[in-house]
């Protein structure tokens, strides 16, 4: 008996121990990339030390007394129950040790209260639930949503290295160059946490938080949205590369040609089936989740798209829905994180997918002139 | 009996207690806007109206950094006219910035003003500004929204860098239920 | 039901020559007997104790591994929402209203509480408040998913519709715990035996005493931010809208100052209880008596002023930051003592290690490993990578779980022969203890690990690298939950049966309540006792 219980209880605790071995343990925060979340690091580490050290003596004493006062060990209660030297110095003494470790942590934070004199301007915007951002000088802007496959998720598939914590795209910064981030939120209030920069700041809707890094190392760091903020505040992560300054600098040039290229599409013509192979693409990755691949949605929440009086009615209307969303539903507005040829090409595949054969073509350009309100041109911002 | 009495009189007091400290609750808003006033706690700005001339320290310069941000479901293009300012202290800026309703109906939006770091709040100066009432864009109009501020000349020399943000909330709905009365004085000037 | 009848049977039991109990349920409904009213409260909390833990074995089950398994995202999201508020609002604070009530008046020589009919009003007000949260859970839109801290805007814009049932409910919790106080703060003041003065107190009526300022303090502050919230969603106020000049990091602020001393009145009475055990068990006077009255105080006063260290993240000036930072660590001075006073009572005692012994030798040791992960969340620049992580969940639960919640077990066992007249099945107590001990490591320690690895709380799915520490805290979780079914049955099987218990039940107990014969007759100091 004795040994299949001990076998037993063995296998059950490698299988504790073992299972899931494809991804490392952590213990301990990160000493991180900056030379503030070392800091952060040494800080807490320090405090941690004093905490064991207090606890090693305040239970040594309990536990010496729990062995040698018992009664059945034949002691005797004695009958002290004051002493006024000993209270004052164990008031004393804990005192000195909260100012010892207020000393460093005032300085830290100082230190990470100073965002002048940055290089590097990012606005991020936290939407529910994905984040945006913003190269403020360089005229970059996009969304950046996980990429983590719906199935992984219903562990209808093998779960991959970075499982929830990967994006479609990053967050490229450059390496030793400061950089101040601008945060604020489209909706709810978020947090914004990269536990190698050691930045966590929460991003509140109508208001305007800074914070700053030094990133020395190049690398890719991962962190999520802390702030509760609805259904998926769990499948909101961020995700950083750092790369060196040179790189960046390519990034940039290669980011904005993409822009550029986007916008250009919207401007020429596209034909039916050009339409539909973009469409399939942005809708699978965009909209898939909530209305399903085939479109059948999940009624109540999320509407089926096959048959939908919306999709196979007005077209102006569907647009109207999928540009601007539907207030007090789970419907988001679509105008700033698609291109005008995405947006066009989306709506034109549930136009014509799934045997909703409306043989309807949304033409980009009439996107554009939505987007920009009848013909407008886009020269005002940014110069 | 004394004790009945003792009670009686106790309770009435915890109770007023009780009473005052659920005003105590609502009195914190107002104590909150004083104490950010004087802290800067949430970078709102509350220096608005006519200020008198000074003279700009040319001795340094900070940077203001403009951002126009659109809550939800706001189809606006809203963006600053200069993104970047380089002012004086003490020197009086006019910058603007413009706005368009793309959608066909009319709307009513108001610009809530952000300062960050919230320090640098009680020193920011706005003599006019668009976000002091909503505004009301008929579909496809496009305006160009003023904004005249000034840095005071008291800001501490650390601060060199300073981001103004405004937040466009589509308070339409909100609005045209008051239309009669003005809907165009809606939001509190801030 | 059942449950009910068994306490009405030994009440029946042991009737003394003073009036006894009416018969039938209309005793539990009209009762202004303060024992009758401390059972409810009692059992009250116990079945809200079971109901939250069902719902946080339901979040366990679920983050057991990685990948969604049972539950929607925001069917989790209500989960967390509800959990954190019944235990809060219906688990703790109750069973300490339920022990204050049963204790108070014995332990000061005093024939009832001071305002019955209002005690029973403070009570039966509270199923109604529990009955309406609960029903939110089948509302079109689900119930309340914002977390129990519910910030604005999630919490009013963007909340389900259910939120004006929470907020009614949080209204009726709020009028229930202030009669509750004002009743006990009358109690004291009014009903001392002669002889009994403030700094005769047993520590328990003068921690109790503390808490119920705190709580006159703060609940009408909580009742008026769900009231502006009422309002932001009913009547177009903004005081948390941005839109119309409001402020959502108001709404932290206003309710911080609400939740840091709820935190302390979640822990006061906990001291309190700790602070007879031990004295008890060691056959020791307590060491330091005076002290420990100052500490409590301190840490009263203390906890309205360090509300923001909750909020370091929401973006405060520098000098605001460094203020909270402080006043948060000088907590830890006054804590700090209380545990050297424990410590220091049973150096040199003569110890034996009962069930409620041993709860509280528990309660000192890991309250005070939640006491040091409270001084490093203190620290603010560190603050920044803990908060809102599984660090800080497992910094709340050591000091609510083997906290507050061990202290309630330890008080429960302590006085449960003087309430029923039985001494305790021993044994099983300690198959309690032990099994719930080694429960509440197994779930929370690990928590500090995912913690600092970076895992954010209030998340139905997480990354790999979480997933093995996750597994341990939720085999934990299910060995902590199931031996409480061993709680339950202890209580109901020393209300049936057991020893007969004599009248200081314990060798070393001290105090007023000894006094009287066990059972405790159903009234007891008709005529006040002289205290020497």
């Amino acid at each position: 008996m004795g040994t299949i219980r001990i076998t037993t209880c063995s296998f059950m605790l490698s299988l504790l121990l073992v299972g899931n071995a494809q991804a490392a343990w952590t213990l301990n925060l990160t000493p991180g990339v900056t030379e503030i979340s070392r800091s952060v690091y040494n800080l807490h580490m320090t405090i941690f030390w004093i905490c064991v050290a207090i606890g090693v003596v305040v239970f040594s004493i309990m536990f010496w007394s729990i062995f040698h006062h018992r009664k059945s060990r034949g002691a005797k209660a004695h009958n002290f129950h004051e002493h006024t030297l000993v209270e004052v110095i164990w008031t004393l003494i804990p005192l000195g040790i909260l100012v010892a470790m207020a000393v460093p942590a005032t300085a830290t934070l100082i230190k990470m209260y100073d965002p002048s004199d940055a290089e590097l301007d990012v606005q991020i915007t936290g939407y529910q639930w994905k984040w945006r951002y913003q190269y403020l000088d360089q005229e970059i802007d996009f969304f950046s949503n996980l990429s983590t496959p719906r199935e992984q998720i219903s562990n209808e598939a093998q779960k991959q290295a970075h499982y929830l914590l990967e994006v479609d795209r990053h967050l490229v910064l450059p390496t030793d160059t400061k950089i101040r981030l601008l945060l604020t939120a489209n909706d709810v209030i978020h947090s914004w946490w990269v536990p190698a920069l050691a930045v966590k700041k929460d991003a509140i809707p109508g208001f305007i938080n800074e914070a700053w890094t030094r990133i020395e190392e190049p690398g890719i760091y991962r962190g999520q949205c802390a702030e509760l903020c609805g259904v998926d505040h769990g499948f909101m992560p961020v995700v950083v590369e750092a790369v060196p300054p040179a790189e960046f600098e390519q990034w940039l040039a290669d980011a904005r040609a993409q822009q550029d290229a986007a916008a250009a599409a919207a401007g020429r013509s596209w034909t039916l089936e050009e339409l539909m192979t973009e469409g399939e693409q942005v809708y699978q990755r965009v909209c898939a989740a909530c209305h399903q691949p085939n479109g059948t949605g999940m009624p109540p929440a999320f509407p089926a798209l096959v048959n939908s009086p919306v999709v196979l009615g007005d077209v102006e209307r569907h647009i109207d829905i999928v540009l601007n969303g539907v207030q007090g539903s789970a419907m988001q507005a679509f105008r700033e994180q698609l291109s005008a040829a995405e947006l066009a090409a989306v709506i034109t595949y549930e136009r014509n997918a799934w045997g909703n054969n409306t043989g309807e073509a949304v033409a980009p350009s009439r996107i554009v002139q939505l987007l920009q309100g009848d013909g407008q041109s886009e020269q005002e911002g940014g110069q | 009996m004394d004790r009945i009495d003792a009670n009686r009189r106790l309770v009435k007091r915890l109770l007023l207690g009780a009473v005052l400290m659920f005003g105590f609750g609502f009195a914190l808003v107002p104590l909150y806007d004083v104490f950010c006033e004087v802290t800067g706690l949430n970078g709102k700005i509350t220096n608005t109206g006519p200020v008198a001339v000074t003279q700009a320290d040319t001795s340094r310069e900070v940077q203001v950094r403009m951002l126009g941000i659109n809550n939800e479901g706001m189809p606006w293009r809203f963006v600053p006219r200069e993104s970047l300012i380089v002012v004086n202290p003490g020197e009086m800026r006019q910058t603007a910035f413009m706005a368009m309703n793309p959608t066909a109906q009319q709307m009513v939006a108001q610009a809530i003003p952000s300062v960050s770091p919230g320090e640098a709040a009680q020193y920011l100066h706005k003599v006019n500004c668009f976000c002091f009432n909503a505004q009301t864009l008929a579909g496809g109009e496009q305006v160009e929204m003023p904004l005249l501020f000034t840095i005071d000349a008291d800001l501490p020399a650390h601060i060199r860098q300073i981001t103004l943000s405004y937040t466009l909330f589509d308070i339409s709905p909100a609005a045209t239920a008051t239309t009669d009365a003005g809907a165009q004085q809606g939001g509190s000037p801030i | 039901m059942s449950t009910l009848e068994t306490t009405t049977v030994t009440g029946e039991q042991h009737e003394s020559h003073h009036h006894g109990p009416a018969a039938g349920i209309g005793r539990w409904l009209f009762t202004t007997n303060h024992k009758d009213i401390g059972s409810l409260y009692l059992w009250f909390s116990l079945l809200m104790f079971l109901t939250g833990g069902v719902m946080a074995l339901l979040i366990r089950a679920e983050l057991f591994q990685p990948g969604l398994q049972l539950v929607e995202p925001g069917f989790f999201n209500q989960m967390t929402t509800m959990h954190g508020l019944i235990m809060v609002f219906g688990a703790v604070m109750p069973a300490f209203v339920g022990l204050a009530n049963w204790m108070i008046p014995m332990m000061i020589g005093a024939p009832d509480m001071a305002l019955p009919r209002m005690n029973n009003w403070s009570f039966w007000i509270l199923p109604f408040a529990f009955a309406i949260l609960i029903s939110t859970l089948f509302m079109d839109g689900g119930a309340p998913n914002f977390g129990w801290t519910f910030y604005a805007p999630l919490s009013t814009t963007y909340a389900p519709p259910s939120v004006t049932y929470f907020i009614f409910a949080i209204h009726i919790m709020g009028i229930s715990s202030i009669m509750g106080a004002i009743n006990i703060i009358a109690t004291i003041l009014n009903m001392r035996a002669p002889g009994m003065t403030m700094m005769k107190l047993p520590l328990f009526v003068w921690s109790w005493l503390i808490t119920a300022f705190l709580l006159i303090a703060v609940m009408p502050v909580l009742a008026g931010v769900v009231t502006m919230m009422l309002m932001d969603i009913h009547f177009g106020t903004s005081f948390f809208n941005a839109a119309g000049g409001g402020d959502p990091v108001l709404f932290q602020h206003v309710f911080w100052f609400f939740g840091h001393p709820e935190v302390y009145i979640m822990i006061l009475p906990a001291f309190g209880i700790i602070s007879q055990i031990i004295p008890t068990f060691s056959r020791k006077r307590l060491f330091g008596y005076a002290s420990m009255v100052y500490a409590t105080a301190s840490i009263a006063i203390l906890s309205f002023l360090v509300w923001a260290h909750h909020m370091f993240t929401v973006g405060m000036p520098l000098v605001g930051e460094l203020f909270f930072m402080f006043a948060t660590m000088l907590i830890a001075v006054p804590t700090g003592v209380k545990v050297f006073n424990w410590v220091t009572t049973m150096f040199r005692g003569s110890l034996t290690f009962e069930t409620p012994m041993l709860f509280a030798i528990a309660f000192v040791v890991l309250f005070t490993i939640g006491g040091f992960s409270g001084l490093m969340l203190a620290i603010a620049p560190v603050d920044f990578q803990y908060h809102d992580t599984y660090f800080v969940v497992a910094h709340f639960h050591y000091v609510l779980v083997p906290g507050a919640i061990f202290a309630i077990m330890a008080g429960t066992y302590y006085w449960l022969p003087k309430w029923t007249g039985h001494q305790l099945n021993e044994c099983m107590g300690r198959w309690h203890f032990w099994l719930s001990f080694i429960g509440v490591n197994i779930t929370f320690f690990p928590m500090h690990f995912i913690g600092l690895a970076g895992m954010p709380r209030r998340i139905p799915d997480y990354a790999l690298q979480f997933a093995d520490f996750n597994m341990v805290a939720s085999i934990g979780a299910f060995i902590f939950g199931f031996s409480q079914l061993l709680f339950v049955w202890n209580v109901i099987h020393n209300v049936r049966s057991g020893e007969a218990a004599p009248a200081r039940v314990w060798e070393g107990a001290e105090g007023l309540e000894w006094e009287v014969a066990s059972p405790a007759p159903y009234h007891t100091f008709t005529t006040p006792p002289r205290v020497e």
